[in-house]
């Protein structure tokens, strides 16, 4: 199934994309999404961490993602 | 709950007034506002401007939950929380939070509150721009 997939801050910068079409493997949860952008987006390990938004919310690592879902990585916060 | 807060994400200058005149209400004693504003130097370095940016109809949602859990948490009236995103000079003015309340520890205390949840939950996203380059800030190992 296809996922979009949304960069911001420093993430935007690294893979030098703001959005693109992601496909996953039904049934794939968070932590497994996160796996897998970080072997196809190696630049990802030069962030401190970041954080999932699945539809403009912040999601656990057992939350499974449905097709269609609009996925933002989220590197550290720093407004204000 | 939405009619006792003012959330609010702009490329333009935020405006002090609005956040005053948003909380002001005769039934309170006491205005709080926090006023952030872009320093000259980090660790010492001299920094040019910030460049903010922002997720932002996730951003707003965040800011919206921040005043709704204020006005549960905390003895308040009104809360305005205002973000500016893009460019900002030294001394401009990145965010604004303005709380009212009958008695003013509420209003202090509910003022910091939001501040100190904004920038941990909110996706907005600063980079510090020096004379020799630019970093995005909390982003490096």
């Amino acid at each position: 199934m296809e996922i979009q997939l949304l960069f911001f801050g420093i993430a935007t910068d690294l893979v030098g994309e703001n959005s693109l079409p992601y496909t996953i493997e039904e049934n794939t949860t968070i932590a497994e999404l996160k796996n897998s952008l970080i072997s196809n987006f190696s630049e990802l390990k030069n962030i401190n961490e970041f954080a999932i938004a699945v539809n403009e919310e912040y999601a656990d690592d057992d939350l499974i993602i449905t097709n269609g879902d609009v996925v933002a990585i989220i590197p550290p916060v720093s407004g204000g | 709950m939405t009619i006792n807060t003012s959330i609010k994400i702009t490329s333009e200058k935020l405006n002090l007034q609005d956040c005053y005149s948003f909380v002001q209400d005769a039934s309170c004693g006491g205005i709080s506002l926090f006023v952030g504003t872009v320093r000259n130097a980090t660790k010492n370095k001299e920094v040019t401007l910030l460049d903010f940016s922002g997720y932002e109809p996730m951003a707003i949602k965040e800011m919206q939950k921040i005043a709704d859990l204020a006005m549960v948490k905390f003895d308040i009236h009104k809360i305005a929380i205002h973000h500016a995103l893009g460019e900002l000079k030294i001394g401009e003015i990145p965010v604004i939070i303005a709380v009212s309340s009958a008695h003013r520890k509420a209003a202090f205390e509910a003022c910091e509150f939001a501040i100190d949840t904004l920038k941990e939950t909110v996706p907005i996203w600063k980079k510090e721009h020096f004379e020799d380059g630019e970093v995005w800030v909390n982003s490096h190992p």
